[in-house]
């Protein structure tokens, strides 16, 4: 009973607070509900028994993703008014995702009962037979290995093209370089002087 | 204590459910008194340092002084500002203190002594100590004012550079225990070494981990030398600039549970936890939970005594030790580790 009264606290807090994504007036506002979604997406995970996907869910999304996220929007300076009178414009556009959210969210889920992909169609695997991780592991690295390696090949590209194409090195900066400083002595530096009086220090 | 329950005619469900809810009182309520306890340890401690006397005037030695600071901090008016985002401005210290509660639930304090015992509990950690910055951010921002606003951004920045390298080193440790159970993960460093000592601390190919991830973990809770958020100097107070009362006190809850949380968790991932340092007989007598504390109070004099001593960073040398230093080196030890792991007892060459 536990189980269903927390599958619904779940459920309904996510479409809650996905629904307050779109209507809250300010966008700060709208990033916090964003991760409160995401949050109870991760307890939906939970529920069926991927504890591990749920984990990722929370440490990528929520403590990365959606951080930088906070960090872009708290700092834009955004003209409310200015934003909302393009509503009645782009009201075309946005039916016309959500209506192909919606039809392929069917298609999924009428393919899913009309029977397995798979030739294998093997049963659903037996909860806590094998960890979770344990599970994804063994299939990443061995029949989804070249896939697998491909990912993250491609991300390594996407990341140093994205540093390379943002990254504009100034003539003029003045950079500091931490282990000349260190090794900088106070000989080096300082000079200690005798001065006589009336005739100043030559340096 | 599910099975007491049960045998008192509730059902497995409800059973659960109140065994639980004692389990977390059990947990929360002596943290509380222990972050109390733990800060006039603190002042002692830096007192020492400085060649003061520290607290000395509530109480026999002034044991009393962080339940009298408490009661003057609860007594005080709370303020809101008006320009502030109200509902944001009083949720944010609330958040903050939580999210430092509720990472206690994966912690071992003997074998089987532990709230929630998931086989995903080092990510559960990960996880839940990756929110503790959403405290802080949203307090930055509602409160909107300058100096807490830098503050949060500030936050941001150190967090998910740090944590970044806090995985890698996680990742060590998860690959010579091969679980993320944190009992197993205590388990696994039993004999570690030569069957002589207990924990993955002892182990060189480790040892460098366990240096980066004791730093890294007083950068997460923004202790000083990283105590950038906070800078005094700079910035007021940081994001409790603004924060009085009862919601200021809940940042300081949760700041100094946030360090307890870390002084265990160095002791749980690197030094053997609730096991004793040397894998003898007679000294599995006295009980985990008290080498548990030992390691966690020689660790929290660890983090008093660079608070004390330790002059604070600049923000472009945080970032540098972050990225430039600790990043490489923990990818580096993670590539070594695994070859070394694959080498010697998975005994795989091609």
């Amino acid at each position: 009973m536990i189980a269903l009264l927390a599958f619904y606290l779940f459920a309904t807090l996510t479409i809650a607070s996905a629904v307050l994504v779109v209507f809250a007036r300010n966008p700060v506002h709208s990033v916090l509900w964003l991760i409160v979604a995401f949050f109870n997406a991760a307890g939906l995970m939970l529920l069926t028994g991927a504890e591990f996907i749920a984990m990722l869910l929370v440490i990528v999304y929520v403590g990365a993703v959606a951080v930088l996220f906070l960090f872009v929007v708290m700092m834009l300076d955004i003209d409310f008014a200015q934003l909302r009178s393009g509503v009645t414009r782009n009201l075309p556009f946005g039916l016309l995702i959500a209506l192909v959210l919606l039809a392929e969210i069917v298609i999924a889920v009428s393919a899913y009962r009309a029977g397995p992909v798979f030739e294998r169609g093997a049963a659903a695997p037996a909860a806590n037979a094998v960890p979770n991780i344990e599970a994804l592991g063994h299939e990443l690295y061995s029949r989804y290995l070249l896939p697998f390696e491909l990912a993250g090949l491609i991300l390594l590209v996407a990341m140093i093209g994205a540093i390379v194409l943002t990254h504009r090195s100034r003539g003029d900066g003045r950079r500091q370089n931490a282990s000349r400083q260190i090794a900088r002595r106070p000989e080096d530096a300082v000079k200690i002087a005798k001065p006589q009086v009336g005739q100043g220090v030559e340096l | 204590m599910t099975a007491l329950f049960q045998s008192w005619g509730a059902s497995y469900e409800w059973a659960w459910f109140w065994s639980m809810l004692i389990g977390i009182l059990v947990i929360a309520l002596p943290l509380m008194l222990a972050v109390a306890m733990i800060i006039y340890a603190e002042r002692k401690i830096w007192a020492a340092i400085a060649l003061r006397r520290g607290p000395n005037v509530v109480g026999p030695f002034g044991l009393l002084q962080s339940f009298a600071d408490g009661l003057k901090v609860f007594l005080k008016e709370t303020i809101i500002p008006t320009s502030a985002n109200k509902g944001l401005f009083l949720v944010a210290p609330i958040i903050s203190f939580t999210v430092a509660l509720i990472v206690w639930a994966v912690v071992p304090f003997d074998v089987g002594v532990v709230l929630a015992d998931i086989n995903v509990g080092l990510l559960y950690i990960l996880a839940a100590s990756s929110l503790g910055v959403y405290g802080v951010i949203i307090a930055g921002w509602a409160s909107n004012s300058k100096y807490p606003f830098f503050s949060a951004l500030r936050a941001a920045a150190q967090m998910v550079s740090y944590e970044v390298s806090i995985g890698f080193v996680l990742i060590c440790v998860v690959l010579y225990a091969g679980t993320f159970n944190m009992t197993q993960i205590v388990m696994a460093q039993q004999g570690h070494i030569f069957g002589i000592l207990n924990g993955f601390g002892f182990n060189p190919l480790l040892f460098p981990m366990a240096v980066v991830f004791l730093i890294s973990s007083m950068a997460e809770t923004f202790r000083t030398p990283f105590d950038l958020t906070e800078a005094e100097s700079e910035l007021v107070a940081g994001f409790q600039t603004e924060y009085s009362s009862m919601s200021f006190a809940l940042f300081w809850l949760g700041e100094y549970g946030n360090v307890i949380l870390m002084c265990a968790l160095n002791a749980i991932l690197f030094w053997g936890g609730f096991l004793p340092p040397i894998d003898w007989a007679p000294l599995y007598a006295i009980p985990g939970i008290i080498w548990l504390f030992v390691k966690m109070l020689l660790f929290f004099f660890i983090f008093g005594w660079v608070r004390a001593t330790v002059p604070r960073y600049r923000y472009d040398q945080l970032m540098r030790l972050g990225w430039k230093i600790f990043l490489p080196l923990s990818l580096v030890f993670v590539f070594v580790i695994s070859g070394w792991l694959m080498l010697t007892r998975y005994g795989a060459v091609a």
